[in-house]
């Protein structure tokens, strides 16, 4: 028995059930809505002690990946469903569950059109997610990665704010449009497999010994990179994030920031870095420098915004900017910097977007020039803001320095003059994070504005875990570190079939 | 002793098929369309059998079964269309009349 | 048993931290004062205890402690580590013992204050995290505790957010420090790359061993001196400071005066075998000190708001601080550190007692002649200012200062190998400073204390406030007898304290060496009272009139290049940063309809083909098959 395919599609049969639960009703009910949300809670459950069970607990199975499965799907063409984990895949499905848990506890039960629905695409986004971080044959990982979209795009066209059609239009053509030249690099490089040795195969080791000529592994890596930019995303085809962000629900504003953006990153890792390396380490200086531009320039333009949820959007864009540097640094150290930043920004961004997504809830407006003295009003939420933001600017003893701190000590040994100009960056970092504390929390009292009620205790609880999450990811990094480092592609082949 | 030879057969049955396209093609009455189509299928059908008697083989003739229901679906469909719309008020039968998904 | 306690002493003010954020206000003022004040207090008793044992030990002894390993990757490890050596130890009486001062003081004074939770969390979180950065053994760790105390200025700085000029204030301290800080990481990283480990020790044996090339010492000392000068609010950051003094008193006194300015002091005497190896940066250090406290002097003489007077003293008294350090007497920058924090933080809790009961009068002009409301802030605030200008003898400012002077004297920075520069013009200036200091001081508390009584007194002075005062006007006047010239009874307790090894010797120091330094205050003492002092005097009561108070305008002007370029600087990367952004969008907006309308032209033509007609479809798709039938058998 194998826990992997169960992983993969406990989510999306989850999601099946909770649907029909919030439509069993002919009329929605409170009561409908909230079977639904139970279904979903208990879902997230299982799954959760199904990965436990993953974790923790010691396989019969021989072989270089913590778990691995693999079953024909499309003999004729070489496809097959094959899904492997290792310690980075697995910190990532880790992430993406801690997320999904304050994000169904603070925020979906507000849902109160269609719920069943809502919960259902939610947990198909999972299902994507998932199964993109596990899978290691390229077929299965273009569908999955295809698959994540989907969802994603029908949460924000529907349950998003004033201008969702077409922030999630933009979203939609961006990530699709990427993920179709990635297509065409799957295909380009199992081709090549082919002519080479005869082979049809879309296996993610067989396929990492193909020889190519540099200029061909340089044109399908830009393939892969051009996807993974997009998701991650890098400075020049950002454009999509800060409109999908601000107008996506709050649930999928979590989803966003704190999962699919790391698809992005793991993607790098896994599909540019080690299936590439050469082609990887020519492209790393321009790779390198568009990651310090994304890191300038995401906290400059958020230093500018006075909507909330887009403040935190740029953010993104500007720690993704140091995920991206780390990766391409070429040393094991950035690479774990990198991965250290990608779990904390995910759960200090995540946290953001909730405490922005309750404002909005309480306030109704998301502007900061008309918000303000929320401390007085709403201590906890304020306090919980605070934090997230000091976590944000990147306070050391929290999780998002020792990420940035790996990545710019990586890109040292590299570039001093680039590693310093990209330390520069933390300096508009404190600033709009600062600014937005001062806009909001710490801030004189707005006249004709009625404060809501403060979170309730709760949910604060459940903040109070991903706080202490990032102080643990800042203070004792060490077991995430040694964890978390992808299986390099020379070890994959003791697998049972990863040898053809 | 076949009565007429395979090649004899195909011919039959691209006349058949052709006469059926230009049904399809040029009549704009629904009724007279789905005739068309059926004669279509039929000369289909009997490439099938013509095939089966040939090398013989009992598959063509299965295939052919096949066709019949087919056709007769397609036809059921067909008319249960045209007479739905003839309920929703528009007693035309003109093909080209319901070009706009209206209703 | 130290290895035990030293984690314990940072544990006990961050737990009090906890417990007082946790609790949300649930507790009332007094509970919210005495949890605060029972961690720093414990924080006290537990430094007494380790310095105790760490004393009796042996004389180079230290004390290691690591909790866990916080990094370990290929080619660099950091580790959450402690030690504690005979300078830290300096460090953590000074912290624990002011810092309880002042938190008895402030259990009295913040008592009706409706945010007394918020404030006191951040106050024993600042304790913590001054402790984190005094006694952690690993550079990377010290950051720690570096960036926890600017995080906790700033949250105190706009303590009252109400209003938006205080929030302005404390986010302005944060960037200012921010800046230093980025520059201070990147010395981190330079230090990291070349050795692999930030452990100071191993870092300081790697430079000392000439393991990093020599322009690789410089380039990290000069980091790392912005990332001190920024913290320290020395020249060229020094705007940042007089703002600070929107919080409230005591975390002026505390944050802003006694501990967290002097972090940047800490810092370089801590790494004082790296400054040595680079002559360039030393000698750059010393002359930025010197000119931090002629310009902190200055400004500080003219200025009318009595906080402001103190948060210049503070900057120009840390310039001293830095020009011993620049001059490699360390143990003299860390001895002036001691009685610094000392005597400006009895300043700072006396100014904040006479404010409060002026009501909330800051202005030195408004205010005067309350020697009579208030014998007792008067005693306090004078006993302070007599240690600040270093009064001979009775003070402890006179000593300290007087053994930078004296350290001043003797150096000569080795710029090149064959060229080097006396200290002497230093010195004269450092004494032309200890002269200004004296005329400001006294400027002030004849202004204040005596004259032509100003606003009316209300209210007394509670005991809580009163008793920690008296501890400081003891301390100030008599903490300096531990380190005396050697032209009085040669006594060296403290410099002997810090570095058994090699004690300072300067024998051939010249009598009238001791005499300037006794004398230049006194004179300063003299002119302040000609000027301000007597009844009839020229400047008595007259703002505007005459003399240095008329030349007030141009005299600021280096409280206001900064100030003005900083605030032009954020206006201007706001400003860019906004059109930068709506440049984008009109950007993105014409191409997208531009690629709108190349979309509707094509759909035009599909528009022909999808007619909707049946009989067309059926059509293409035989001519389709038919093309595709003749390719297929005709290639």
């Amino acid at each position: 028995m194998n826990a992997l395919p169960a992983l993969v599609l406990l989510p999306i049969l989850g999601g099946g059930v909770a649907w029909v639960a919030g439509r069993i009703r002919p009329v929605p009910t409170p009561a409908s809505r909230d079977a639904a949300w139970w279904v979903v809670l208990a879902t997230l459950v299982m799954e959760t002690l199904l990965l436990a069970l993953v974790t923790f607990g010691h396989q019969p199975h021989a072989g270089p990946w913590l778990a691995h499965f693999s079953m024909p799907w499309l003999p004729a063409m070489g496809i097959a469903v094959r899904l492997d984990m290792d310690g980075l895949s697995l910190s990532l499905i880790w992430l993406s569950l801690v997320l999904c848990f304050p994000c169904v506890f603070l925020s979906t039960r507000q849902v109160t059109v269609n719920a069943g629905a809502f919960h259902f695409l939610f947990l198909a986004t999972l299902t994507g997610v998932i199964g993109t971080f596990l899978a290691t044959d390229l077929f299965l990982f273009f569908f999955f990665w295809e698959l994540m979209l989907v969802p994603m795009f029908v949460l924000i066209a529907t349950w998003g704010h004033e201008d969702r059609q077409r922030a999630a239009m933009t979203f939609f053509m961006f990530t699709q449009g990427s993920g179709l030249l990635m297509l065409v690099s799957i295909l380009g490089l199992v081709m090549a497999h082919y002519r080479t040795t005869g082979v049809l195969t879309f296996d993610y080791v067989t396929l990492s010994r193909t020889p190519l000529s540099p200029a061909l592994s340089m044109l399908l890596m830009v393939g892969f990179f051009m996807a993974f930019a997009v998701k991650l995303p890098v400075v020049p085809v950002h454009v999509w994030l800060p409109a999908a962000h601000t107008q996506a629900p709050t649930a999928a504003s979590v989803l966003l920031a704190g999962i699919l953006l790391k698809t992005g990153g793991y993607g790098m890792i896994r599909f540019n870095v080690m299936l590439f390396p050469d082609a990887a380490s020519r492209f790393a200086p321009i790779a390198m420098g568009l990651g310090v531009a994304g890191i300038l320039y995401g906290a400059w333009l958020s230093f500018a915004q006075d909507d909330v949820k887009r403040l935190i959007a740029y953010s993104s864009v500007s720690h993704m900017g140091f995920v991206l540097l780390g990766i391409f640094c070429g040393s094991r150290m950035g690479m774990q910097g990198a991965i250290m930043q990608m779990l904390a920004h995910g759960l200090s961004t995540a946290a953001l977007f909730l405490i922005a997504g309750a404002i909005q809830d309480r306030l109704h407006t998301r502007d900061m020039r008309r918000i303000g003295g929320l401390w007085a009003a709403m201590p906890r939420l304020s306090s919980a803001g605070v934090f997230f933001a000091v976590a944000a600017l990147g306070m050391p003893g929290l999780g998002n320095f020792t990420g940035e701190f790996l990545v710019l000590l990586a890109a040292w040994h590299v570039s001093p003059p680039l590693a310093t100009v990209a330390a520069a960056g933390l300096v508009p970092a404190a600033m709009y994070a600062l600014r937005m504390v001062n806009r909001i929390f710490l801030a004189a009292p707005r006249a004709g504005l009625r404060p809501g009620p403060d979170l309730p205790a709760r949910q604060m609880a459940v903040l109070a875990c991903v706080m202490a999450l990032v102080v643990m990811l800042g203070l004792y990094p060490q077991p995430f570190m040694t964890f978390s480092l992808p299986l390099p592609v020379a070890d994959m082949t003791g697998g049972e079939d990863g040898a053809p | 002793m076949p009565a007429f030879s395979f090649n004899d057969t195909l011919v039959l049955a691209a006349t058949m098929f052709s006469v059926g396209l230009a049904g399809v093609l040029v009549r704009r009455n629904m009724v007279f369309m789905l005739m068309s189509l059926d004669i279509m299928l039929n000369a289909a059908a009997l490439v099938f059998v013509a095939a089966g008697a040939r090398w013989h083989d009992a598959t063509g003739q299965v295939m052919f079964v096949l066709i019949l229901a087919l056709a007769a679906v397609e036809t059921a469909v067909g008319l249960a269309i045209i007479l739905r719309l003839h309920a929703h008020g528009r007693p035309t039968l003109d093909a080209d009349a319901g070009n706009l998904l209206e209703g | 048993m130290a290895t035990f306690l030293i984690p314990l002493l940072v544990l006990c003010p961050l737990a009090a931290s906890l417990i007082i954020f946790i609790s949300t206000g649930r507790m009332g003022a007094r509970g919210v004062g005495t949890v605060a004040c029972a961690g720093v207090g414990m924080a006290a008793v537990l430094s007494i205890i380790v310095s105790v044992i760490l004393l009796s030990g042996p004389a180079t002894g230290e004390v290691q402690v690591t909790l866990w390993p916080w990094m370990h990757v290929a080619g660099f490890s950091a580790d959450i580590a402690f030690m504690l050596d005979r300078i830290s130890l300096v460090m953590i009486l000074v912290v624990t013992i002011v810092g309880l001062l002042i938190h008895v003081y402030a259990a009295g004074y913040m008592q009706d204050d409706p945010g007394i939770a918020r404030f006191f969390g951040c106050m024993t979180l600042f304790v913590a995290a001054m402790l984190v950065l005094v006694l952690a053994s690993d550079l990377l760790c010290l950051f720690i505790g570096w960036e926890g105390v600017g995080l906790c200025s700033y949250l105190l700085i706009g303590f009252w957010y109400d209003d938006p000029a205080n929030t302005a204030a404390a986010r302005k301290a944060f960037y200012m420090t921010r800046v230093g800080d980025v520059a201070l990481l990147c010395g981190l990283l330079l230090l990291a790359t070349t050795t692999g480990s930030l452990r100071t020790g191993a870092v300081l044996a790697a430079v000392t061993n000439g393991q990093v090339s020599a322009s690789g010492v410089s380039m990290a000392a000069f980091f790392i001196l912005a990332g001190a000068l920024a913290k320290s609010a020395q020249v060229p950051f020094q705007a940042w400071l007089p703002d600070a003094m929107a919080g409230p008193t005591p975390t002026s006194a505390l944050i802003h005066a006694a501990t967290m300015v002097t972090a940047g002091v800490y810092l370089i005497a801590r790494l004082h075998d790296l400054f040595a190896m680079a002559a360039p940066v030393m000698a750059l250090t010393a002359v930025l000190g010197t000119l931090t406290l002629l310009v902190g002097g200055c400004a500080a003489l003219v200025q009318s708001d009595l906080k402001r007077i103190l948060a210049w003293s503070t900057i120009s008294q840390v310039g001293y601080m830095f020009l011993a350090l620049g001059c490699g007497v360390w143990q003299a920058a860390l001895f002036h550190l001691m009685t610094h924090a000392f005597f400006k933080a009895l300043l700072f809790l006396a100014a904040g007692a006479v404010i409060m009961r002026a009501r909330h009068e800051q202005d030195i002009f408004r205010l005067g002649g309350l020697r009579h409301a208030m014998p007792g802030l008067t005693v306090a605030f004078v006993a302070g200012a007599s240690a600040l200008a270093g009064l001979p003898l009775v003070t402890a400012g006179f000593y300290s200062k007087e053994m930078i002077l004296s350290g001043v004297w003797h150096v000569r920075f080795g710029l090149t190998r064959d060229w080097s520069v006396t200290g002497h013009p230093l010195w004269a200036m450092a004494l032309l400073g200890a002269f200004l200091t004296a005329l400001y001081i006294f400027r002030c508390v004849f202004i204040v204390f005596f004259g032509k009584p100003g606003t009316v007194a209300a209210g007394r002075t509670s005991r809580l406030m009163t008793i920690p005062l008296g501890c400081l006007c003891i301390l100030s006047l008599f903490g300096g007898v531990i380190e005396m010239p050697d032209t009085l009874p040669s006594l060296h307790l403290f410099s002997a304290l810090l570095d058994p090894a090699t004690p300072l010797s300067h024998a051939d120091e010249p009598v009238w060496l001791v005499l300037a330094g006794a004398i230049v205050p006194l004179a300063g003492l003299a002119l302040a009272w000609m000027l301000w002092g007597r009844p009839s005097s020229v400047m008595h009561g007259a703002r505007t009139g005459g003399g240095l108070d008329a030349r007030h305008d141009r005299l600021a002007i280096w409280q206001h290049i900064p100030d003005r370029a900083s605030t032009a600087a954020g206006g201007l990367m706001r400003a860019a940063s906004v059109r930068v952004f709506t440049i984008r969008a009109g950007f993105l907006d014409m191409l997208a309809r531009w690629g709108g309308s190349i979309g509707d032209r094509g759909a035009l033509l599909l528009d022909r083909l999808h007619n909707g007609r049946m009989r067309w479809y059926a059509a293409w798709i035989a001519g389709g098959l038919c093309v595709a039938l003749a390719v297929a058998v005709l290639s």
